[in-house]
């Protein structure tokens, strides 16, 4: 299969949206477009691992390369494994969720499914890109379409969150850029063969460690704000909070992976030397990104600040994994970003589809919800137990896998900080079972609107997918892990051989 | 002198061609007829423009003094294709200002008569030619900021150029003339054999280098940019900041890699502490403007902040990614500068707050100017990304990354900014936003031509790649 269909599909779906004259039209133009990438994205899975069972160990398949600017050796060079495949899978159903979750925006809603593509784009051409260029011109197609977003369909104090978020990620974005052009200048360490943005071709040169001091930290640090790096994190419940439902969905969903995908892919991967040197400063940061974004949730009264703070760990916990830098706990990262991804869309549908009816978001002003509406309060129940790691759900299986993991660093300083880590668990438990105490059991609140109805047709959807996915993922995870695990090898090897 | 030399000067007999036509059209026409000026001017110079492309032959003429190779005849071809925009853009304006395109004749040569005077200082072979050119190009423009003879700014701006330019030219000249009175020559090909390491004679580059500067506007010589940006009229301000700007870089080139280029280390940590300078105060003085001829001016300061990046180190990707650059910044610049005239010539408003919720009434001219200034601020996939990204590149490979970090947080501030004329548009609430306009065909040919180019050039490497083929000459 041609990657390239990743893109040109989305594409191709904005074309049609702006050709469309009604909202009817727009909206089964966009359920359409997103609909057949999702098709795509199981397919490219189905493919991928019929590939690898007949035998092909290639590092990266269906790899493709387009001429774009010869003379700085830049190229569009696509290709995926499984670590890639599963998180284009992932973006290709919360795409889809999310646009049949903001099924009624009525203001400018063809401007609103365009940019929301448009992300969507961004979010997909970088997981295919096996180049710097391209990478970091996606990363700051998908970030751009944010600003738009939140800024005219968001709510509450849009506008700052809107430019705050895009600001800081922009810059982190410009510290990134330093680090790219960095590695870029030292890709061609005999001078014989022209300078390359080219991810395997750089993984193949040993980068001087010097050049590595300087430049693993803004890579590390330019993808870690997307990823909510502590004290980088500002950006995100404020931006969760403003932004209306399907941003928070894609945003917390797909971006925020992005900077977990690229702290893996191009930090540790193309700098191995100064990642096993550095990382200690960075374990710091994320577990306290850990620990910190629980312990905020815990004392947040607004439903979406509650999410966005419980983001902070979860995503905390990616970087933590990865920078643990052995098979297991990286495995555990990507499986964590993926069930984070899968059920904090799902977390934040819901808290849309609530707001929906009850107008509020403060749980103080919620109770008995399960009475009034039992499909919404049974979904964000079991979002909840995915969230704080049940057994059978996604989120255990990823959380263990890091756990287990982190752990096998054998000294004091490692084991210290995953049992540190480990306590979020704990107090994860305790923000996610408040909130499903208080406003989804109990009697119902009297000051809360009368005559609120259960899910619709297209909420049920939207819920119902997210759940197999995260049901089907805590169930068999072991096709999941296996493919990803194979695809890290290349990573870990490098990293381990340099110890 | 055959004639197949003089051919070499096409793009200048071309322009003057023009410049006679324009005289015989406004004296043979009476005053109910005038209008048919401007779809002639643009015609012929569509013309002008498309033969400016086709494969000529190049070489040296007047004993040196004024030379052609494929690069100056892609510099002149950048300025001319931005020159056609400007004459296009200005159609609203004449109609706005001139009424019934009284004097819209001499609105038309003087520009031509600029250009011809750009293209010449381009071509110079030698400081005399380069002066003439160079003068040629500023002291029209002067009488055209002050144009507009009933507003009070307007003359205000004219004399503000006329003064500055005068002082520039005055450094400028004493520089060449020390040059001259060290190396006893004048011809660029002489001066560039010598080793040019005297004190003096770095003195003389630096008065040269701040003849340039005044003209690319390079902090700390901008002091004049925002005021006579403001008080021109509006189609003169981006002719300003848009062709002057990008002709005068061009020349810089040519002076530092043909001249100067024995003291590169000299002008290599001049131009580290101009760039620094430039990208910061413009983007901090951008930041506070609420007139949008003024933010632009102070945008346009920052910008040429940026085009040091690519010539610093001296490398052949600099000097591509340079004239990359600058090639889409007459697109972007322009484009925001067309958004601004049509607005300002339909209801004369030029504020930020005025132009809260102009998404609602006007959706096209809000996408183009979201476009432009997206391209300006460098975010993908709009052209500015790319002419940005190769400048930063060129500066990176050459071992200057602390310089490329203060110029990417330059250019995230830079964005804050431009989001702020973003978000006036698409976000901001206002009962009474300014009505519908009707723009006439040219304002919409105009703008549509600079949206193109926008969307176009950073996605072709093949302009790239041409560009980087001729950059080999210098």
């Amino acid at each position: 299969m041609d990657l390239i269909f990743l893109i040109l599909i989305p594409v191709l779906t904005v074309f049609a949206i702006i050709l469309t004259d009604s909202k009817a039209q727009a909206r089964i133009a966009a359920v359409a477009g997103t609909g057949i990438q999702l098709m795509l994205s199981i397919y490219l899975v189905i493919l991928y691992l019929m590939e690898r069972s007949s035998g092909n160990i290639e590092q990266m398949l269906f790899s493709n390369k387009y001429v774009w600017f010869t003379s700085l050796n830049i190229y569009f060079s696509t290709g995926v494994d499984g670590i890639s495949v599963s998180l284009i899978l992932l973006t290709g159903i919360i795409t889809f969720t999310g646009v049949l979750a903001s099924w009624d925006v009525d203001y400018l809603y063809k401007e609103f499914f365009i940019s929301l593509i448009v992300l969507a784009t961004g979010v997909f051409g970088f997981f295919i890109s096996l180049d710097l260029f391209t990478m970091f011109l996606f990363y700051e197609l998908a970030v751009i379409p944010m600003y738009l977003l939140i800024g005219i369909w968001g709510s509450g104090k849009k506008e700052y969150s809107a430019m705050k978020l895009t600001l800081m990620l922009m810059g982190a974005s410009a510290i990134l850029l330093v680090g790219l052009l960095g590695i870029y200048s030292y890709s061609s360490p005999t001078g014989l063969t022209p300078l390359t943005f080219n991810i395997i071709e750089i993984a193949q040169i040993d980068i001087p460690i010097e050049a590595q001091r300087y430049f693993f930290p803004m890579i590390f640090i330019g993808f870690g704000v997307l990823g909510a790096l502590f004290p980088f994190h500002t950006w995100s419940p404020d931006g969760h909070a403003s932004a209306p439902t399907a941003v928070s969905m894609l945003h917390a969903g797909v971006l925020m992976k992005m900077g977990g995908y690229g702290c893996l892919r191009v930090a540790m991967y193309l700098l191995p030397e100064a990642a096993n040197e550095m990382a200690w400063i960075f374990i710091i940061l994320t577990s306290i990104s850990i620990v910190y974004g629980a312990f905020g949730a815990i004392v947040q009264k607004d439903l979406k600040y509650i999410n966005a703070y419980s983001s902070v760990s979860h995503c905390g916990l990616v970087l933590f994994a990865v920078l643990m830098s052995n098979e297991i706990a990286m495995n555990g990262a990507v499986l964590q970003m993926i069930s984070h991804g899968l059920m904090t869309a799902l977390f934040f549908a819901l808290i849309g589809m609530i707001y929906g009816r009850t107008h509020t978001r403060d749980i103080r002003n919620m109770s008995g919800l399960m009475k009034m509406m039992p499909f919404l309060a049974v979904c964000y129940m079991i979002a909840g137990f995915a969230s704080l790691g049940l057994p059978g759900l996604s989120g255990f299986v990823a959380e263990m896998t890091i756990f287990v993991g982190a752990f096998q660093n054998a000294d004091l300083f490692h084991r210290g900080v995953t049992v540190l880590a480990c306590s979020s668990i704990v107090i994860t438990a305790v923000y996610i079972l408040r909130v499903v105490a208080k406003i989804l059991l109990g009697p119902a609140d009297k000051s809360m609107p009368a005559g609120m109805t259960d899910a619709v047709w297209n909420e049920k959807a939207v819920t119902v997918i997210l759940i197999i996915a995260i049901a089907g993922m805590g169930l068999a995870p072991l096709w999941l892990s296996d493919m990803i695990l194979n695809s890290l090898e290349p990573v870990v090897q490098k990293l381990t051989l340099l110890k | 002198m055959t004639f197949e030399q003089l051919l070499l000067m096409r793009h200048e007999l071309l322009l003057i061609i023009v410049a006679v036509i324009i005289l015989i059209i406004e004296l043979s026409t009476d005053n109910k007829n005038k209008q048919i000026i401007l779809p002639a001017v643009i015609f012929l110079f569509s013309i002008v423009t498309a033969v400016g492309f086709l494969p000529i032959e190049t070489g040296v003429i007047f004993g040196g003094a004024y030379n052609t190779s494929d690069m100056i005849i892609l510099m002149k071809n950048s300025l001319n294709i931005g020159v056609l925009i400007v004459l296009i853009q200005s159609a609203g304006w004449l109609k706005h200002s001139f009424g019934n395109f009284d004097n819209a004749g001499g609105y038309f040569f003087i520009i031509v008569a600029s250009l011809i005077g750009m293209d010449y200082m381009i071509s110079a072979g030698d400081f005399l030619m380069f002066y003439i050119g160079l003068e040629l190009a500023t002291i029209p423009i002067a009488a055209l900021a002050a144009s507009e003879k009933m507003k009070r700014r307007s003359s205000e701006a004219g004399i503000k150029l006329l003064l500055s330019a005068a002082m520039s030219s005055g450094i400028l000249l004493f520089g060449i003339s020390i040059l001259y009175g060290t190396n006893g020559s004048l011809y660029f090909s002489s001066l560039s054999a010598d080793d040019l390491n005297s004190n003096l004679q770095i003195l003389a580059f630096i008065f040269i280098f701040t003849g340039v500067a005044f003209k690319i506007s390079l902090v700390p010589f901008h002091l004049w940019t925002a005021d006579v940006y403001e008080g021109a009229p509006i189609n003169i301000s981006s002719y300003l900041s848009s062709i002057s700007k990008a002709s005068a870089v061009f020349i810089l080139l040519i002076l530092l890699f043909t001249v100067f280029k024995s003291i590169l280390p000299v002008w290599n940590s001049v131009l580290y502490i101009v760039a620094v300078l430039t990208m910061t105060i413009g983007n901090l003085f951008a930041i506070r403007q609420q007139n949008l001829k003024r933010f632009l001016a102070f945008s346009s300061i920052a910008q040429a902040g940026f085009i040091p990046l690519g010539i610093i180190g001296g490398t052949q990707l600099g000097i591509t990614s340079v004239i990359y650059f600058l090639l889409i910044y007459i697109f972007s610049n322009l484009g925001a500068f067309g958004v601004v005239s049509a607005i300002s010539n339909a209801t004369g408003k030029e504020k930020m707050d005025d132009y809260d919720g102009l998404y609602q009434t006007n959706p096209r001219l809000s996408l183009v100017m979201m476009i432009s200034l997206f391209s300006l601020a460098g975010i993908p996939p709009v052209a500015g990304f790319f002419g940005k990204f190769f400048l930063f590149t060129a500066a990176a490979v050459q071992g200057y990354y602390v310089l490329v970090f203060i110029a990417v947080m330059n250019a995230t501030i830079s964005l804050y900014y431009y989001l702020l004329v973003v978000k006036a548009m698409f976000i901001n609430k206002n009962d009474s936003p300014i009505e519908t306009i009707v723009n006439d065909n040219y304002t919409k040919a105009g703008l549509v031509i600079c949206v193109l180019g926008i969307l176009l050039i950073g996605f072709s490497g093949a302009i790239f790649e041409f560009i980087e083929s001729v950059s080999k000459g210098i």
